[in-house]
């Protein structure tokens, strides 16, 4: 399945601009290895726009460096990770993030796997302990004798007495 | 005059597909012998068909036949002549293709080698393939048809997209599809189990081969895919989480799970409704992944919106086969009935567990996948899903399940002793502890996750170690009889083992390049040197090549380490001429089998000097060499002798088929 996503990647890339530069080029890395560090760790979360599925720390496409110039450029003038997220989305919209902010929009999106393993859990012990009901019915049905069986049996130990 | 034979016989092939969804099936509701009898060789037939219809769509693109739109579109003249025919499914069309092919070739495996099959659900089994065959064939007749004539033909062909132009391309779809639609046998199988209404022993027995078969092709090609793309792309990222990917994941993890099902559902014969819901959605994930690939809804839904012809016939395909499959299984399945009971802390119950973490995990995937294309839909709202949401909510269900992993294998069927199980797993523990702690040592507790990271990995590896050492008893009955016992261990020991382990050390390449890769991103001129990790790369500068149908810009990097030039890597920024589009070749060069000094050219100056990226990897090969070692445990697990050999025969099949009449 992998050739689609590679045919559609590059007529991206095709239809942006040629040559494309590759992804962070050397005179964009900052000097202070500390806002670098932030710089790429933000970078991975802010998706490139014109891109299928890429981050704009992977992305060759000239929109991803501009991005990348202008996470740098609000990291160097001050700005906290918040600051620069949050003004990228007043730009562009949630769009632009990878991992989506919790809104009433993507509470389905982060909220129905952890309940799909409650359910199940749930499922799950309601289930065994409703087995080990019947188990322990079944088991009890098996280990005590019915009236008639214990009458049998005293008529069959009274008469080994006789013998 | 071949393209016209391979068209009218993809027309044969559909008709025989319809008659085939009917007959059979018919026959084998009404229990009328002579109707069922008709299912294998029809079977054959349409392989036969398909696989000529294959053959004159391969011809064309091998003698670059333009007055063919489909080879006009996606071949060159001057293309080599492998990627001639790895063009042949390296576009819609072709590989629709190939995919039915693959679908009537696991038909006609089971018409093949399914002797001892009972006759009524070979039958309905066929049968169902056969409506999935008719299907596809309809599709493709209908909307995407490979064999459409170029009038006036052109003197040459637009080339096939560069990017595929790789020995990757040659093998990953072929891989992933046998993955992909094997299930597809697995799928029919559950279907006519539920039409006939029972699920018995030849049943069982049938579909744990058949999911290993697809699953290990599965596993085969989502590693090549990902290597592929480690490769190619020119960064080094091997896993994207993009929609295409998991389109392909989520039948590997809910085929892993029926994997596991089927192990409960064969020994002790409890799990067989789930098992058969099981067999039911992993194929339907594997139709989705079809859908999403090749509907062009990913792009975006309005593309899908403005050329709805084939993305329209595919979802009324996935609606007809998943409402249907689930609706039919919500009538049936009530009358199927539950056996085997176990306690909660049983070799079934690991089981369970192992089923519900990777039947939410795959829910995480679907839900992350589709959510962006729903919202979208419904309120013109648009987000982006991308790895960080995957990595928080896929990552933590596997951290249980990976803990939970080594005790699996020891605990006893229907009542296991967890403390007992613990104790035996002493050693394993210690030495996970150990690896954690070493790795805490020698990179610093700061980089505390990747520790915790390594001793998982250490946990599974050495737990799948355990587990089959414990068979061997060598403290019992020393080393001679204890190695015999090791050979004469059955298939599917060995199998579970492997597959475990190989899980281990995939994980063990993932924390490795996550934490402590190195990565440079610098300009280098030529006589300049640059050290990463251990090793020092020297750059003597670019030179021009020209390949058949490229030109190369090819730096030269002389490696060497403690002054001693131990390799050379020659990455390559390559333009391809027909349409001047460039591709990345990175340099790649392995040292000790494990850990890879990755290095990718970008831009070029005028000077002579280049932008590169430089990376080490360290154990990255792991990566990919776990999912080897998966494949190579599906693959003795298919030898067991158990289940090629074990399958009633027909003489005694029809006792046990009259035994097992009630469920």
């Amino acid at each position: 399945m992998r050739p689609l996503r590679l045919l559609l990647l590059a007529l991206a890339m095709l239809a942006v601009a040629l040559p494309a530069a590759r992804a962070l080029a050397p005179d964009e890395v900052l000097d202070d290895p500390v806002l670098e560090q932030r710089a790429r760790e933000l970078s991975a979360e802010l998706r490139c726009m014109v891109c299928q599925n890429q981050s704009i720390d992977d992305s060759d496409a000239p929109l991803a460096k501009d991005l990348r110039v202008l996470v740098r450029e609000r990291l160097v003038a001050g700005d906290t990770n918040a600051e620069v997220v949050d003004f990228l989305v007043a730009r562009y919209g949630e769009f632009v993030l990878l991992k989506p902010r919790l809104t009433l929009q993507t509470v389905a999106l982060w909220g129905l796997a952890p309940l799909a393993l409650a359910i199940g859990l749930l499922v799950l012990f309601l289930g065994a302990r409703r087995r080990r009901g019947a188990a322990a019915v079944a088991a009890g049905a098996a280990t005590r004798l019915t009236g008639e069986e214990q009458a049998e049996l005293n008529r069959i130990l009274s008469r080994d007495r006789e013998a | 005059m071949i393209i016209e034979i391979g068209h009218f016989a993809l027309i044969l092939a559909f008709v025989l597909s319809a008659l085939q969804s009917v007959v059979p099936v018919w026959g084998a509701v009404t229990g009328d012998r002579r109707l069922m009898a008709v299912a294998p060789p029809v079977a054959g037939m349409m392989f036969l068909l398909v696989g000529i219809a294959f053959a004159a769509l391969t011809q064309a693109y091998m003698v670059s036949d333009f007055s063919v739109v489909n080879v006009v579109e996606n071949s060159h003249s001057a293309k080599p002549d492998l990627y001639k025919i790895t063009g042949v499914w390296g576009n819609h069309e072709g590989s629709l293709l190939l995919w039915v092919l693959i679908l009537v070739l696991f038909g006609a495996l089971v018409a093949a080698f399914g002797r001892n099959i009972p006759m009524e659900l070979k039958a309905a089994t066929l049968g169902v393939q056969g409506w999935v065959t008719a299907a596809f064939l309809l599709f493709m007749l209908a909307t995407s048809n490979p064999f459409l004539r170029a009038s006036p033909a052109p003197i040459e062909g637009n080339d096939l997209n560069p990017i595929l132009q790789d020995v990757g391309l040659a093998i990953h779809p072929p891989l992933l599809y046998v993955g992909y639609v094997g299930f597809s046998i697995v799928f029919s199988f559950a279907i006519a189990a539920l039409i006939l209404g029972r699920v018995d022993a030849a049943w069982a027995r049938w579909v744990r081969p058949w999911t290993l078969l697809a699953w290990m092709f599965l596993t085969l090609g989502i590693a090549m895919g990902s290597y592929w793309a480690y490769y190619e792309l020119g960064w080094g990222g091997y896993w994207f989480w993009d929609p295409v990917e998991n389109a392909s994941f989520m039948p590997w993890l809910a085929g892993t799970a029926l994997l596991h099902s089927a192990i409960v559902m064969e020994k002790r014969g409890a799990l067989k409704v789930w098992t058969v819901l099981l067999a039911i959605l992993t194929f339907s994930l594997s139709l989705l992944g079809t859908f999403l690939v090749r509907s062009g809804v990913l792009t975006s839904v309005h593309a899908f919106a403005t050329d709805p012809a084939r993305g329209t016939f595919i979802l009324g395909i996935l609606v007809v086969f998943i409402g249907g499959s689930l609706a039919l299984y919500a009538w049936r399945a009530p009358m199927l009935k539950q056996g085997g009971l176990f306690a909660p802390v049983s070799r079934e119950g690991a089981l369970v567990l192992n089923n519900l973490l990777l039947t939410v995990a795959t829910a995480a995937v679907l839900i992350g996948t589709l959510y962006p294309l729903l919202l979208e839909v419904l309120t013109d709202e648009k987000i982006s899903v991308g790895p960080p949401f995957f990595n928080l909510t896929f990552g933590p269900l596997m951290i249980p399940l990976l803990l939970a992993m080594p005790f699996g294998p020891f605990l006893a069927w229907k009542r296991g002793d967890l403390a007992a199980v613990g104790q035996r797993l002493y050693a394993v523990a210690g030495l996970a502890l150990l690896a954690m702690l070493v790795t805490a040592w020698m990179e610093g507790a700061e980089k505390i996750l990747a520790a915790l990271g390594v001793g998982l990995a250490a946990w599974v590896i050495c737990g799948a170690a355990a587990e089959i050492l414990s068979r061997a008893r060598f403290r019992d009955v020393g080393l001679s009889t204890g190695l015999a016992r090791l050979a004469g261990l059955p298939g599917s020991a060995w199998g579970t083992a492997l597959g475990h382990a190989g899980i281990g050390l995939t994980l063990l390449g993932i924390v490795a390049v996550s934490a402590f890769q190195e990565e440079k991103v610098l300009t280098i001129r030529p006589g300049e040197s640059v050290e990463i990790s251990h090793y020092s790369l020297a750059f003597a500068g670019l030179a021009r090549r020209t390949g058949p149908n490229y030109v190369d810009d090819v730096g030269h990097f002389d490696i060497y380490r403690g002054g001693v030039k131990v390799a050379v890597a020659d990455p390559a920024k390559r333009l391809y001429t027909a349409r001047r589009m460039p591709t990345t070749e990175a340099g790649i060069v392995t040292f000790g089998l494990l850990s890879q000094v990755y290095v990718s050219i970008g831009e070029v100056h005028a000077d002579g000097g280049a932008d590169i990226r430089l990376y080490y990897k360290p154990l990255v090969t792991l990566i990919w060499i776990g999912c080897l070692v998966m494949s190579f445990g599906a693959v003795l697990s298919l030898f067991d002798r158990r289940l090629r050999v074990g399958a009633p025969k027909p003489a005694a099949r029809k006792m046990v088929a009259a035994g097992q009449g009630a469920e």
